[in-house]
């Protein structure tokens, strides 16, 4: 019923949040796609050597990220929903939560780098490694550039800059993270899980 | 023209047409001796014609760029540039060095020219593009140092606007990895590691980030989009244009004695090199479109459009052509790396300096918002020329390089390199006719500020032709 009323005060836009950013998530997608085409085509060659070196990461640690990126996700969903009743304190609540997903995600992946380098392994090891450091690493930046994208908005929110007939921003910021969340969600069974 | 000091830009903008008439010159020259080998010999010898023919294609597009920058800045910045004397000053420095070093090249042998300018004291000559003597070096250092306080004194005491801050960042980047042009490792292959932090992190770096700022600058002034717009796409294309082309530097360590990762890393993010171009024509095509206002320089909104198209072109398809580590093991150093030279640099960035020379040029020299009518009309065929006659050049080292790559590498009979150079000898004497077109456009260029100076300044379309 609220929602009912939020969308009658702010008609629904499509796409939700800046034209602009939109064309970046392609952009970068289209990074990445190429990026995994890389991948399984490097793998073709030594399908063994994959899946040998495949056993050595900690996939439990990768499972918790996996969780905690979509859990950060449904926190940044509620946090637009917030902000369509105008509940700036809600939006502000909501995203705080989604940045605490975003730590405890660059917290276990940089535990699982510090594993991998202390045992000397490095982009010049094997194909495998290489894959696996410079993929994640890439993804890595990525979830950082998406946390300093939603501490912006969050900010804002607390200064009660957005509200619920304009919140392009929030929405601007959600897309972003629900793409970096979407990318882990293709890069963890590929590179984990898949044999 | 909006402030005094915006006047500083106006030697730098005909010092730089000069070079340019300069470099074609030599172009055509090194073009002949390709299929007449000792023409001009022992004259001027191919090396150094070569070295003269890339040498001022940098400078003169340096001396564009800081035009470019003295124009936009106390414009963007809202007030006069801090010290127009010094950048006057740096002017008659940057010209003389300029001069004098291409003097030395062609007056002295290469060798002695080190030996004259004590290049054993801190040794950084001898390398592609940065054959510049050590002392000549060190004089780009301080006029860059001078031209950035300049510029970034006037931006930081000025409105900040996304365009001056994208424009300074370009620069401030094009002078640091300039430094690294003084570090010259004797281990073969960091000696080229490093020296594509000057070559490449310019081109599909630092570069584009002024390319992209100075069009943004043109398009808010001749097609009244909301500068906010504009300046979001200016954002998505610079963060795309990093994110790709820093990495991408690994097209060039594919066979160098680098990792072997790079192949990967250099195939991946080059392959997406062309994102940020596409995305600059969609931009240019839709502000235009999206337009409040017709502006009467209509050869500036030419320029602008084309530098959008032909950079995508020349830099990003071209660029995309031999980029793939596997393609690139056999088009490595062909004419397919010319053909994607040539195209670029003209596309991307001859083409961006011709287009912000068209913008601000009638207005240096007293104009409103543009030249006569048949100043323009004139400009416009230079346009066309120049731009027809450079596809040609890189369709005919295209197919050079093609059949060059076949013959040489990839048939089982594979032939020498000067029994190859032979048969596609053809296509260099194209290529020459090409270039003798792209001369004749660049004459008209220059015919057309002298044509027309006496007659009324055209017409915005639409509008009454009272002017």
């Amino acid at each position: 019923m609220t929602y009912a009323l939020a969308s009658a005060v702010a008609p629904r836009r499509y796409p939700p949040g800046d034209l602009a950013i939109w064309i970046f998530i392609l952009a970068e997608l289209s990074v990445f796609a190429a990026f995994f085409a890389a991948y399984a085509f490097g793998r073709l060659g030594q399908v063994e050597l994959f899946n040998a070196y495949q056993q050595t990461l900690d996939r439990r640690s990768a499972l918790i990220n996996t969780l905690a990126l979509i859990t950060g996700s449904y926190f940044v969903v509620r946090a637009t929903a917030a902000i369509r009743e105008d509940d700036s304190r809600g939006c502000f609540d909501w995203l705080l939560a989604a940045l605490g997903m975003g730590t405890l995600f660059v917290v276990l992946k940089s535990a699982e780098y510090a594993h991998h380098l202390g045992e000397g392994i490095h982009l010049g090891t094997n194909r495998f490694y290489m894959f696996y450091l410079s993929l994640t690493f890439f993804h890595f930046m990525h979830v950082l550039m998406g946390m300093v994208i939603l501490a912006a908005v969050a900010l804002k929110a607390r200064r009660g800059g957005y509200s619920a007939a304009e919140h392009t921003g929030v929405e601007t910021g959600g897309a972003y993270w629900h793409m970096v969340d979407l990318v882990w969600l293709i890069l963890f069974p590929l590179v984990y899980v898949m044999r | 023209m909006q402030y005094k000091s915006q006047a500083v830009a106006k030697p730098y903008f005909i010092a730089a047409i000069g070079l340019f008439v300069g470099q074609i010159l030599f172009g055509l020259i090194i073009g002949l001796q390709y299929v007449v080998g000792d023409f001009l010999f022992p004259e001027i010898p191919f090396n150094v014609g070569r070295m003269v023919h890339t040498n001022l294609l940098i400078v003169w597009l340096l001396f564009g760029f800081m035009g470019a920058a003295y124009y936009m800045v106390p414009e963007e910045s809202e007030r006069e540039l801090v010290a127009p004397w010094l950048a006057h000053l740096m002017f008659w420095i940057f010209l003389v060095a300029g001069a004098l070093t291409v003097l030395g090249y062609l007056m002295v042998p290469y060798a002695k020219l080190a030996e004259l300018t004590q290049n054993t004291v801190l040794p950084t000559m001898g390398r592609e593009f940065l054959e510049q003597p050590t002392i000549t070096k060190i004089g780009i250092v301080i006029v860059a140092l001078a031209f950035l306080f300049n510029v970034g004194l006037t931006v930081l005491m000025g409105r900040k606007t996304v365009v001056n801050l994208v424009l300074l960042l370009g620069l401030l980047g094009l002078a640091v990895f300039f430094l690294f042009s003084f570090y010259n490792p004797d281990n073969l292959v960091l000696d080229k590691y490093y020296w594509w932090w000057v070559v490449h992190l310019w081109v599909e770096g630092v570069w584009e980030l002024i390319l992209g700022s100075i069009l943004a600058f043109v398009l808010i002034k001749t097609t009244g989009v909301d500068r906010e717009v504009i300046e979001k796409w200016l954002y998505v294309i610079i963060a795309m244009t990093l994110i790709t082309g820093i990495i991408g530097t690994g097209h060039h360590y594919y066979w160098i004695g680098t990792p072997e990762y790079w192949q990967w890393w250099g195939s991946i993010f080059s392959a997406m090199e062309p994102i940020p171009f596409f995305m600059m024509t969609v931009f240019a095509f839709n502000m235009v479109n999206r337009r409040r206002r017709n502006h009467p320089n209509k050869a500036a909104m030419l320029w602008a459009l084309g530098t959008a198209v032909m950079a995508f072109l020349g830099a990003g398809v071209w660029g995309f052509l031999h980029t793939l580590a596997p393609v690139n093991y056999y088009t490595h150093g062909t004419q397919i790396t010319a053909a994607h030279g040539h195209m670029a640099f003209y596309g991307a960035y001859v083409m961006i300096n011709l287009t912000i020379i068209s913008y601000a040029m009638p207005l240096l020299r007293g104009r409103k918002a543009a030249n006569s009518e048949r100043s323009q009309v004139l400009e416009m065929w230079s346009f066309w020329l120049m731009t027809v006659a450079m596809v040609f050049i890189t369709l005919f080292l295209t197919g050079a390089g093609v059949l060059q790559v076949w013959l040489q590498r990839y048939t089982a009979t594979p032939q020498p390199f000067m029994a190859v150079q032979d048969q596609i000898a053809l296509f260099y004497w194209l290529r020459e006719i090409a270039g003798v077109v792209f001369l004749a456009g660049l004459v008209t260029y220059i015919a057309s500020f002298f044509v027309g100076s006496k007659e009324p300044e055209a017409a915005a379309e639409g509008a009454s032709a009272t002017a």
